[in-house]
């Protein structure tokens, strides 16, 4: 059960000429990854709007099929239908580029993320690099939709949005550095590979220890960053930018723009899983029955769920809040964090090292919340408008 | 010498020139982005993988993104009124003809000074770490304090601009 899709891979394979093969077989993975993913990309608007809609006391969709199941087949009829509207000013060559090459983009990083036991299209010696590579190709997308609408809104989201993804990227980076320094190696594969023991029941997954917590919660919050989703969802915020690059795009491509968006969410995610949260391994021993890719979608749809709960809680960031908090307190705590897990690496075996490493993290966090919440001044606020 | 060597290089080569000719300045950015995707491509071919992630993370991940954002910024968006071609084109043109003399020069030298070897040698990652953090440490720390040194002196050029305005 574990092995059904890799079995069914080289079943299906096996029926060709052997000179075919190895073509055959990389083209089946790569259309199972097309497929699987823009599905799940449908099931989770859905999942979205309902969550969101509870969360607000609303209903949600309720209209196509049971319980509004079909609508995102709704939603996909009427976005092709749509006319596609091209300003008359707009660039016409990097305005239509621009979808394709964000959808590009955010596709190829799913190459490297393993997804179950010896599930992987490419296992590259310099997987992770080729993830944020690919990861900082989406940012000259954006701004080549935000430039070519010739719109003030559109360029403003882009700026917006390419000054936060910088930002954000390098804490991404950084707290991903933690755990190759821990893993040695920057294959996906072998970083999940490190994960897979147990210690009783319990798994070696990196969020168990001091700096693979820190480390995982400063990659959530450059995470919610990087794919501009509540609370950082400055670049499109509705109530300032009407919808910030994507303003002048209009069927398919707007379509193509929001499964961007998602696909960059689930690729995040999954890499988020891979790195901290054990990959596709079992969260206790007596679970490992259950097949390896089981695990994977469950994680990454956990990291999913986490990113709606947020959107449906948290109020949006203000431009110079999100780069302040990125610059000073995300940035420094990430950089401290790689010192920590320096010292984790060379303390040794030992209960000595959770004791230091917790130490440390914990007072710097402390320390650094206290003082810029000093320098904020922070008293009971008059607002003129309210008197 | 295959054909996806010679389509990846006519894909760099094109957008290296575009990158000089056209006039929008935007578009010149764009297509110095194709050029950089192009060396990637080349040293992916290569089997050169971590300068090829690392070209397309620096050079388009960074370096194409601060050129944009110098044009945006400078309000250099406007089209240029006379030609793209700068008045002291002819001494440009000596000094990137002894640049290219110079290098390939010293290519076509080191060929005949190099041993032929018979496989390619394999290069991982972690020989590259290695290198870096062992025979190489000079150069590293050379180009970590060069690159402190510019950023601490750009953060000093935009504070005291500040303090000037006020």
């Amino acid at each position: 059960m574990d092995q059904i899709f890799v079995l069914l891979q080289h079943w299906l394979v096996a029926f060709l000429p052997l000179s075919l093969q190895p073509v055959a077989s990389v083209l089946l993975a790569v259309v199972a990854i097309v497929c699987v993913f823009p599905a799940l990309f449908a099931l989770t608007t859905v999942f979205e709007r309902k969550g969101l809609a509870r969360i607000q006391n609303r209903i949600g969709p309720n209209r196509v099929g049971p319980f509004g199941i079909m609508q995102p087949i709704a939603d996909g009829i009427k976005s092709l239908t749509k006319e596609d509207i091209v300003p008359s000013i707009a660039n016409a060559p990097v305005h239509f580029l621009a979808p394709v090459v964000l959808v590009v983009a955010v596709f190829m990083g799913f190459a490297v993320l393993p997804m179950g036991r010896n599930m992987v299209l490419v296992d590259m010696d310099a997987g992770l690099l080729f993830y944020f590579a690919m990861g900082a190709s989406t940012e000259v997308s954006v701004f080549m939709a935000g430039w070519s609408s010739r719109n003030k809104y559109s360029l403003l989201g882009a700026m917006r949005a390419v000054a936060q993804m910088i930002s954000y990227e390098v804490v991404l980076l950084l707290s991903s550095v933690s755990v190759v320094m821990i893993a040695g190696s920057l294959s996906l594969t072998k970083i999940v590979a490190a994960q897979s023991g147990y210690t009783g029941i319990f798994p070696h997954w990196y969020i168990f220890t001091p700096w693979g917590l820190v480390g995982f919660i400063m990659y959530a919050i450059a995470a919610t960053a990087e794919t501009n989703r509540s609370p950082f969802d400055l670049p499109e915020g509705e109530s300032e930018l009407v919808a910030g690059y994507h303003t002048e795009y209009s069927g398919f491509k707007f379509a193509l723009f929001f499964l961007g968006e998602y696909l960059a969410m689930f690729s995040i995610s999954g890499l988020g899983t891979t790195l901290f949260l054990g990959g596709w391994s079992a969260p206790f021993s007596f679970l490992t029955f259950i097949p390896s890719w089981i695990w994977f979608f469950s994680k990454l749809m956990m990291s999913i769920f986490v990113f709606i709960w947020m959107r449906g809680t948290l109020p949006r960031l203000r431009q110079d809040q999100l780069m302040n908090f990125a610059w000073k307190f995300v940035l420094p705590l990430t950089l401290l964090n790689l010192m920590v897990t320096a010292l984790w690496r060379f303390m040794g075996e030992g209960w000595a090292r959770w004791g230091v490493c917790s130490a440390i993290l914990i007072a710097a966090y402390i320390l650094m919340g206290r003082v810029g919440m000093y320098k904020e001044h922070f008293g009971p606020r008059r607002y003129r408008y309210a008197e | 010498m295959s054909p996806v060597f010679y389509l990846v290089s006519a894909m760099t080569v094109a957008g290296a020139l575009a990158a000089v000719l056209l006039k929008p300045l935007v578009h010149c950015a764009l297509a110095v982005t194709v050029a950089f995707a192009g060396l990637a491509f080349l040293f992916l071919s290569l089997d050169a993988q971590f300068a090829g992630f690392a070209q397309i993370l620096v050079y388009i991940g960074a370096v194409a993104i601060l050129i944009v954002f110098a044009i945006l910024l400078t309000k250099g968006s406007e089209l240029p009124r006379d030609g793209v071609f700068s008045r002291s084109w002819l001494a440009g043109v000596v000094i990137s003809a002894a640049v290219f003399a110079a290098l390939g020069w010293a290519i076509l030298r080191s060929a005949w000074t190099l041993p032929h070897e018979a496989a390619v040698p394999v290069v991982t990652v972690h020989d590259i770490g290695v290198a870096l953090v062992d025979r190489y440490v000079l150069p590293l720390e050379i180009v970590a304090l060069l690159l402190t040194a510019a950023t601490i002196g750009a953060v000093i050029v935009a504070m005291h601009e500040k303090e000037g305005a006020k």
